[in-house]
């Protein structure tokens, strides 16, 4: 066996599957831009209706400030947390990953449960999405995030089965840090979301 | 336990429908016995369900294309024939609400599911192969676009004998589309089919982004992409911003009717204008999605049949990108009618003008490629010609309408059908006919027919002007588009010239039948054994006819735009090499084929209400998903020794041949 040869076919595959870990990650990138046009579009349709209130109630009238402050600071604190378990993916401690994620997913679970609720008393107030228009897009636009939060959460479990099964093999890594792009999107959507739903709402 | 579903949904008092439906079954009928008695199901299965090889998912895309063409045309024979004996007290033979169906179905089915799949088809056979690739950067969600596609077509077809299609239009303006209006099934399955399928066309998009961007064979810079290339990127990058709108507003559309809720709906606050402008966001630039590829097929066919190297190949590019760009800032001129004031009409009136002008410098790029060439005239090349002049002529009708006032008179009348007609069918169509034709040789080892193919050429040609250019002249004398009937006389001679133009159309659609048979049955004595039947440019036809699975043994190397001209020039093309290598390619998955059919029956179970098939089928896409997501052991090896052999064979082709 020609070692030279052996040596040059490796370092090919080697950079093969480099390049199909990079071409991942650029198109989940593409991914995340039409996302966030979908985004785009539902924000565009709240700031058009969000003053449709057909004689229902307001957003000064529905939300509570307080209560989202709280939701909104689990969800940057599931961010920060899932900063800290990718630099112990970095560290290849798979333990201390393990521990992170389901910190993160606990806080995530947190945001949901308190979205949750928070739409769940509207509604039982007879303040549901087919009150208004712009009780419709409110719910739409906080729904259609909360939805995605849901998906990031169940993708997290998976990841964590993975980490436990698999290890912290290179397609697990790739996949970790692909779930960490769409964790911090979420979180930026978030702040667009509190800022223009909720802060310009009791404005 | 079925929803909304029971036995009355099928139409059986309609004789037409279910002619058609009992056609559709007969004929699907005989494709499963044929397939059984001459025992091809596991080939069906191995070699093309589960493929997850580019070159076959280009073929299957084609044919669902083609199947829903035939439909399309049927429609528009449908219609035409409507028209042409439904005038004074006459109601023709078909009710109106039958006849909206037609017209709703018609516009669907030939963007969503005959231009679409045409395209990401012609794509997927040519793009890898052109820039020197081995395939796509992710050929399983290439398999799963291909069969989300298929879903929403499913979903279509079912329409027809379960239920019934939308009759508010291809484009389902709202409050129309609200369940006050249409409370019918028909609004959701237009919903479903067009939301299912869109997600495997943003998918498509997202694959050829980065295949074309990060797998280009060493050398091949940006500017020295061929043109088809250059045109994909385009329509993917339009495909990645603007589906996600129709995703958007269909979702909104679909919580109205579900879940009450007041978006576009005339109470409680709700906008349809809302509706109306993020539906002609993804609309518009949806038009250049489809078109721009077909530029690039056009300026592919060009510089082949005039054996000479594209006519300012920069400006082609940067005219591609202009569009591209413009193609976001021009929606509004679908309803300039909305009320929104002079100032924004002026504003979307000039930019839908400027965008003339790339087109312009296009069609003058292609006219001095001809100029001083030795023109082949092949029916590729025919059908190019048929496009530069049809096309120039819709082209200007579009700006005419492009200016607000004219569009106020113009707006809604047939004078606007012809326009979109002659711009889609020439910008659109006849170029995925040329691209068929051109690229048929390469896909399948040989060629069609060129006498029918010229025949057919003939009576398309000749039949699409019998057909459009009376609509025209019907806009002007005030008749709207979509009449089930009508009173006015003086219209009924124009509508009958139009059918004769649909049924010369319809006799190039049979010669296309025929040359495709013939040109089956001739295979063996016309087989394509060099692999480059046109003199071809670029790589693809570098590679043999069909091409190995991997594409190319050794990646080529570019060192100039046409970069296998430049290889013929420097000889070296059919360099052989010694030594071979073993090359890695992904297994065949069935998980795409899984997922399309729970994505089917998800749609199915939201048209008619069937919660639990809803849920469960959610669950199973779920499931399906995260199993496919562990599997890493997704390629597979071809050793050394099977590419050598697979290569020296076809070289001793060549040689033969030669």
């Amino acid at each position: 066996m020609n070692t030279d040869a052996t040596t040059i076919d490796a370092v090919a595959e080697g950079s093969e599957h480099q390049h199909a870990l990079s071409n991942q990650a650029f198109g989940f990138w593409l991914y995340i831009m039409s996302d966030l046009v979908v985004f785009a579009a539902i924000f565009a349709t709240y700031i058009v209706l969000g003053h449709s209130y057909a004689g229902g109630p307001t957003g000064k009238d529905l939300f509570h400030l307080p209560y989202v402050f709280g939701e909104t600071l689990l969800l940057l604190f599931s961010s920060a947390s899932y900063g800290l378990a990718m630099l112990a993916l970095y560290k290849n401690r798979k333990k201390s990953v393990l521990t992170w994620l389901t910190v993160t997913f606990l806080l995530g679970l947190g945001f949901v449960s308190m979205e949750l609720n928070e739409f769940h008393t509207m509604i039982s107030e007879g303040n549901g999405p087919e009150r208004s228009a712009f009780l419709s897009a409110f719910f739409t636009l906080v729904g259609t995030h909360g939805a995605h939060v849901i998906c990031g959460l169940i993708w997290m479990a998976v990841m964590a089965a993975q980490v436990v099964s698999k290890g912290l093999t290179a397609p697990v890594q790739s996949r970790l840090l692909r779930l960490s792009i769409f964790w911090h999107f979420l979180d930026i959507v978030w702040v667009g979301v509190f800022t223009v739903v909720y802060l310009m709402g009791v404005m | 336990m079925f929803g909304k579903l029971s036995l009355s949904a099928v139409p059986y008092h309609d004789p037409i429908v279910m002619l058609a439906v009992g056609g559709a079954i007969v004929t699907g009928l005989l494709i499963l016995v044929l397939i059984t008695y001459f025992r091809k199901w596991t080939i069906l299965w191995q070699d093309w369900l589960t493929s997850v090889d580019h070159k076959k998912i280009g073929i299957m895309y084609i044919i669902i294309a083609m199947v829903m063409m035939l439909r399309g045309l049927s429609e528009a024979f449908m219609m035409r024939a409507q028209q042409a004996i439904a005038a004074g007290g006459s109601h023709g033979f078909l009710p109106p609400d039958h006849f909206n169906q037609l017209f709703s179905a018609h516009g669907t089915a030939m963007i969503i599911f005959v231009a679409m799949p045409f395209m990401v088809g012609l794509m997927n056979i040519v793009i890898p192969p052109q820039i020197g690739a081995r395939d796509v950067a992710f050929p399983f969600l290439n398999s799963l676009s291909l069969w989300l596609t298929a879903a929403g077509f499913m979903l279509m077809m079912v329409s027809l004998g379960v239920g019934e299609f939308s009759q508010a239009g291809w484009s389902g303006y709202a409050p129309l589309t609200e369940l006050q209006y249409s409370p019918g099934v028909g609004v959701d399955y237009w919903i479903w089919a067009l939301q299912i399928a869109g997600v495997g066309s943003l998918i498509t998009s997202i694959n050829f982004l980065v295949t074309i961007l990060n797998m280009r064979a060493p050398g091949m810079t940006l500017m020295r992409m061929p043109v088809f290339v250059w045109t994909s990127l385009s329509s993917s990058v339009l495909i990645l911003l603007s589906f996600p709108v129709l995703t958007a507003v269909l979702a909104m559309l679909t919580l109205d009717r579900y879940l009450g809720m007041h978006f576009f709906t005339n109470t409680l606050g709700g906008n349809s204008m809302m509706y109306v402008n993020l539906f002609w966001m993804w609309g518009h630039p949806e038009v250049y999605i489809v078109i721009l590829p077909a530029f690039g097929i056009y300026s592919e066919i060009t510089a082949t049949f005039c054996r000479k190297r594209l006519f300012s190949y920069t400006s082609m590019v940067y005219a591609t990108a202009s569009i591209m760009i413009l193609s976001f800032s021009v929606w509004v001129h679908h309803f300039f009618t909305m009320g929104a004031g002079p100032n924004v009409n002026i504003f979307f009136g000039i930019t839908t003008m400027i965008i003339a002008v790339p087109t312009g410098v296009k069609i003058f790029n292609w006219l001095f490629t001809m100029y001083r060439g030795r023109v082949r005239f092949t029916s590729p090349m025919l059908w190019t010609l048929g496009f530069i002049t049809a096309f120039t002529v819709g082209g200007m009708t579009g700006v005419l309408l492009a200016t607000p006032v004219a569009d106020f008179v113009l707006h809604n009348s047939l004078f606007l059908v012809a326009h979109f007609h002659n711009v889609l069918i020439p910008g659109a169509l006849f170029g995925y006919i040329a691209g068929y034709i051109y690229w048929f040789p390469k896909a399948f080892g040989f060629p069609l027919n060129e006498m029918w193919g010229k025949r057919a050429f003939w009576f398309w040609m000749i039949g699409f002007y019998f057909a459009f250019l009376p609509l025209y002249a019907l806009g002007f004398m005030g008749m709207p588009r979509r009449l089930a009937y009508y009173d006015n006389p003086a219209w009924q001679p124009f509508l009958i010239v139009a059918t004769i133009g649909i049924i010369l159309i319809l006799t190039g659609v049979a010669c296309q039948v025929v040359q495709l048979i013939v040109s089956i049955r001739q295979r063996h004595s016309t087989r394509d054994l060099t692999g480059d039947p046109w003199d071809g440019r670029t790589l693809e036809w570098a590679t043999s006819s069909p091409p190995p699975v991997y594409n190319f043994a050794e990646i080529p190397v570019v060192h100039d735009l046409d970069a296998f001209t430049d290889m013929k020039e420097n000889n070296r093309a059919n360099k052989k090499t010694d030594q071979y290598h073993d090359i890695h390619m992904p297994k065949n998955t069935a998980s795409g084929l899984i997922n399309g059919v729970f994505a089917f029956l998800f749609g199915f179970a939201m048209v008619w209400h069937i919660w639990w098939l809803a849920i469960m089928s959610t669950l199973g896409l779920l499931v399906a998903v995260i199993f496919h997501s562990a599997d890493d052991d997704t390629e597979y090896t071809i050793p050394a020794a099977e590419v050598e052999r697979i290569e020296k064979s076809s070289l001793r082709q060549s040689a033969s041949a030669a």
